[in-house]
């Protein structure tokens, strides 16, 4: 079966989130190594709350799906509940099963997101 | 007339495609990555296991039967290989664990003994990492720099004989080497390695070439002595032999004259609590149990090569590419772009980017698809930072290939576009 299934597909035609933030408190880039993709996150955390998170950069069809439903998911939630996120999550997120490679891409948004709460 | 003879030349390779086992076990693969790694043919499959079942013992020490069959084994395959290069002995021949391997062995045993402050390494834009980064590691440690020739507009060197460039504006006396691939990796682009090596030493005759063979020797028939190299290195595993095993071809003075590269058992001449001397070549550059299976299994790759005939193979490759060319060309028009130089320094890989699709995107349909092809850097970041792109999708040709598998590529290429829109 194909990876590239409904959700994957829409959340890759129309990415939620992706924008820059102007009056972000936060802004991380991480970059994936194995094909040269970056990734740029912006947020804004308030009184111990992700008040607003976008993404932009460029990835494949697996990295900007996951950075869109992880951006989706994290939006105007308490920072100590997001500290809690793990890779199955994301996964969970996607409703497909990835080979490690392909992990890799899904998972860049997590990194990014772990790096803006570890800040 | 092109028709019939191609005909008949496709069921030629069909025969050599029924020597794969892979094809038994995996059908309906389309195999486009043999410049990662080839597939094996049973030959090579059947000499690995002989030796694990019949004679599997340590070579150079034993004076039993088994051993001696093993040493003669393994000095055998040195021949074959010293044979299929056209080098004037054997004992030029040195076995590493692959290419990276012996372009390090040259970079670390006499790289980095004469490159001083001020010195030239000279290579390309189009290295593979490989014969990129121990040259960078040596420049950077020794203040020294590292000179790089660009490629055209066409994806070729800048210093081919059509080009305004000439060897002459990166050759000087300061250079001491000269490190450069055959064949591109990413852009299947071959160098005319002769002409440029003959230009550079005109220039400055005391410099150390290097060419990096490993998308030439499984493709093309290749003869150091007519190239005019000083060494030459390619690996096992891309032209149908086991992984594990390369080879480090050097002309036999500059390998008398060079330090070991690592130390220990089998590479000695004598050992005293004081003191050491050494082997000869290519003893003294093999130290401890070599890759023994693996190198008897490259001795039967070159025979089964042989038997085929690396022009044949050659030829087969580049005729498959043009038609990939040219069938993508047709199919996607501008949505498609093809990194490749025209012929005839064109081989058998095909690299392209496709519309605004992810590389990992394209070769994941396609691999959902049965085509098996490389997306990525390809291990040669500067060269796509030079091309602009962070990633390629690259489809590469060997032996086994027919016309078949490039309809599928278009075919599954088709699918990207339906899938992705």
């Amino acid at each position: 079966m194909s990876i590239y299934g409904d959700i994957i597909l829409d959340h890759y035609h129309n990415p939620r989130n992706y924008k820059t933030i102007s009056q972000k408190t936060h802004a991380v880039e991480v970059k994936n190594p194995l094909c040269g993709d970056e990734l740029t996150m912006e947020a804004i955390i308030k009184g111990g709350k992700l008040i607003d998170i976008g993404f932009s950069g460029q990835g494949c069809a697996i990295s900007l799906a996951s950075a869109s439903l992880l951006t989706e998911f994290v939006k105007d939630t308490p920072v100590e509940e997001l500290k809690g996120i793990t890779p199955e999550d994301v996964v969970g997120l996607l409703h497909v099963e990835l080979s490690p490679n392909r992990l890799k891409c899904a998972l860049l948004s997590l990194e990014a997101l772990k790096k803006i709460l570890s800040q | 007339m092109h028709r019939s003879i191609h005909r008949k030349h496709m069921t030629s390779i069909q025969d050599i495609k029924k020597q794969f086992p892979i094809f038994q076990n995996n059908p309906s693969l389309t195999y486009l990555d043999s410049s990662a790694t080839s597939l094996k043919p049973q030959t090579v499959i059947d000499a690995v296991n002989q030796y694990y079942i019949e004679y599997s013992a340590n070579i150079h020490r034993g004076i039993y039967t088994i051993a001696e069959k093993a040493t003669q084994e393994y000095e055998r395959a040195r021949k074959s290989i010293a044979t299929f290069i056209n080098a004037s002995s054997p004992e030029e021949v040195i076995f590493t664990r692959g290419t990276t391997e012996s372009l390090n062995l040259v970079a670390s045993s006499l790289g980095s003994e004469i490159i001083g402050k001020d010195d030239e390494i000279v290579t390309t834009i189009m290295e593979h990492h490989s014969n990129f980064v121990p040259w960078q590691e040596i420049a950077t440690k020794a203040q020294g720099s590292l000179v790089i020739i660009p490629i055209r507009d066409d994806f070729t060197l800048a210093v081919e004989s059509t080009g305004k460039s000439q060897i002459s504006d990166f050759i000087s006396s300061k250079t001491k080497l000269l490190a450069i691939t055959y064949v591109s990796n990413t852009l299947g682009t071959i160098n005319s390695v002769k002409d440029i090596i003959t230009a550079a030493k005109k220039i400055n005759p005391d410099i150390i070439t290097i060419v990096d063979a490993a998308q030439a020797a499984p493709h093309m028939p290749i003869d150091v002595q007519d190239v005019g190299c000083d060494f030459l290195a390619f690996s096992g595993h891309k032209m149908c032999g086991p992984t594990g095993i390369g080879v480090l071809w050097g002309k036999r003075a500059l390998l008398e004259r060079m330090r070991p590269y690592q130390f220990g058992g089998e590479m000695i001449d004598h050992v005293t609590v004081e003191k050491t001397t050494y082997a000869s070549p290519p003893h003294k550059f093999e130290a401890g149990t070599p890759a023994i299976a693996q190198a008897i299994g490259l001795g039967a790759a070159v025979d089964f090569l042989n038997a085929v005939g690396v022009e044949k193979i050659h030829q087969h490759e580049v005729t498959l590419a043009a038609h990939t060319i040219t069938s993508l060309k047709k199919t996607f028009g501008d949505r498609i772009t093809i990194y490749s130089p025209p012929a005839p320094y064109r081989s058998g890989i095909v690299t392209f980017t496709f519309g605004k699709y992810h590389a990992h995107d394209v070769a994941h349909i396609l691999d959902e698809e049965g085509v098996a092809v490389r997306a990525g850097h390809h291990c040669t970041m500067p060269l796509h930072t030079h091309l602009g792109i962070p990633a390629s999708v690259r489809a590469s040709f060997y032996l086994y290939n027919i016309e078949e598998d490039v309809k599928k590529l278009v075919a599954g290429l088709k699918k990207v576009e339906a899938v992705l829109k």
